[in-house]
């Protein structure tokens, strides 16, 4: 189970560059690191992150290995209307959760 | 905690050799206890040792800074100019910052917000602040992302500022902004938290937007990811890396610190130097204070074999880590390690930590031992 912290702005004017954050929680464990007895430690990362805006994709990512724990996302996007964002992140074993965030433009 | 120590043994070792130690303090300031003056509970006079005991032994110790290492020359220069040649370099470099990995924390930074992470004057500076500090007072301690030295070591200073406060400044705080989202005998030191400080420490992990990634030194404000704040007080424990000589002695690969071959401690990069404490990639062994007294030792031994024309042998190393808790309560760490083939392994099944749950005089018993321990490891380096 991973969560997600946000950072979004509640009121927007109309056409408004807003910023958007989010950290996710998660060890992004490489799979090329080892144990104190040097046995591998499993690969368990988070692959994908969108976020939606009233249902269009506004901005994704795709994660490697090289991305450190705890992953921080910062972007913008353009408000135009009211709306819901919603922030999705999926891992590599397929398992997807998400979380959402209401913006109310003026 | 490394240096004399090397010396003296190898004087014991290689009886015929000419031994320098070429050390840039007048005095030595021990980290080990030190969180202890910045509690308010020790004096900074009882961290300071002299090398006049190393001197008497016979060994050259000449007061300067190394300032470069020629590999190929096989030469040591010191500040005031003088150059010495050797057969084998042994180097306790040390730790240095990342200055501004933090933005806007450089050395100027670390005047209104000191680090105190290399023991003497920060250490205290930070004291000061916090005594001279309103009660209602914020207290903000930065923790970076490992490697860095003294791993339990932030929670040891946070355990005893927390009681410093409960004692003189009830109404106080101290928040922990932590790059980690787990720390060396994190469950230990939770325990006690809640024990002792469930009024005056808070601890916000990395996943919890604990990162600190900015400082504006002007007005004490530490920026996280999300959220800026103000502290009263604030102790930024900077991200680390090898110090700067082992840089110029071409010692150091990308991740800052110095590769070294477990058996021998000669880098891994320049032939003839051989690289002990904390500024070492010796993972799992920690960068501890007892780690690097035994690598010293170790080290010493090689080099005696080496320059007796024999291989250096491996053995099993070990480490412990004492914390307080409080003035009086301690909780400890031990690791045992094999260099075996050139690399450092836990042994298993060996040390092990504090039990949990246990009473008061568990935890005075161990405050009692780490006393004995910093007594032996002082009064065996520095007489």
């Amino acid at each position: 189970m991973t969560s997600i912290r946000l950072s979004v702005p509640q009121t927007a004017r109309k056409d408004e560059i807003i910023e958007l954050k989010a950290l996710i929680q998660h060890p992004m464990e490489s799979g090329y690191r080892r144990g104190s007895r040097g046995e591998q430690i499993p690969r368990n990362i988070i692959t994908r992150f969108e976020c939606l805006y009233d249902g269009e994709l506004v901005f994704s990512a795709d994660f490697h290995p090289a991305i450190a724990a705890d992953p921080f996302l910062k972007f913008y996007t353009r408000a135009v209307r009211s709306g819901t964002l919603e922030f999705r992140w999926t891992d590599q074993h397929g398992e997807t959760w998400s979380d959402t965030a209401s913006l109310s433009v003026t | 905690m490394a240096p004399p120590r090397r010396a003296c043994f190898a004087s014991d070792l290689l009886p015929s050799a000419k031994i320098t130690l070429l050390e840039p303090n007048a005095t030595y300031t021990a980290c080990p206890f030190s969180n202890l003056v910045i509690g308010d509970t020790r004096a900074i006079t009882d961290q300071n040792f002299s090398y006049e005991a190393l001197r008497r032994s016979g060994i050259a110790v000449i007061a300067g800074r190394a300032t470069a290492v020629d590999p190929v020359a096989r030469t040591v220069t010191s500040g005031d100019g003088r150059t010495l040649t050797y057969d084998r370099l042994i180097l306790s470099p040390g730790i240095d910052f990342r200055w501004n990995a933090i933005e806007g924390y450089d050395a100027a930074a670390a005047d209104q917000m000191p680090h105190a992470w290399k023991a003497g004057s920060g250490t205290l500076r930070l004291r000061d602040q916090l005594v001279a500090m309103d009660d209602g007072g914020l207290v903000v301690m930065s923790v970076p992302a490992p490697p860095f030295r003294c791993p339990p070591g932030p929670y040891e200073r946070a355990s005893l500022i927390a009681n410093y406060l409960k004692k003189h400044k009830p109404n106080s705080k101290l928040l922990i902004l932590d790059s980690q989202d787990t720390f060396s005998k994190m469950p230990l030191f939770m325990e006690a938290w809640e024990t002792h400080y469930p009024d005056h420490l808070e601890w916000r992990a990395a996943s919890q937007d604990g990162r600190v990634i900015g400082v504006d030194p002007t007005t004490l404000t530490l920026s996280t990811d999300f959220e800026d704040i103000r502290a009263n007080v604030a102790n930024v424990i900077p991200p680390q890396k090898a110090e700067e000589i082992a840089s110029r002695a071409g010692v150091v690969d990308a991740t800052g610190w110095c590769p070294i071959n477990a058996i021998s401690f000669e880098s891994a990069l320049q032939p003839g130097i051989h690289v002990i404490g904390d500024a070492t990639i010796a993972a799992p062994m920690p960068k501890s204070a007892f780690s690097a007294n035994l690598q010293a030792k170790v080290c010493a031994i090689a080099v005696a074999r080496l320059l007796s024309e024999m291989d250096a042998q491996s053995t099993v190393l070990a480490n412990t880590c004492y914390s307080f808790i409080a003035p009086d309560e301690a909780v400890s760490i031990a690791g045992v390690y094999s260099n075996e083939g050139g690399k450092f392994t836990n042994i298993d099944g060996a040390g092990g930590l504090s039990p949990l749950g246990a009473g008061a005089d568990v935890r005075k018993a161990e405050a009692a031992q780490a006393d004995a321990w910093f007594a032996a490891i002082t009064g065996e380096a520095f007489g």
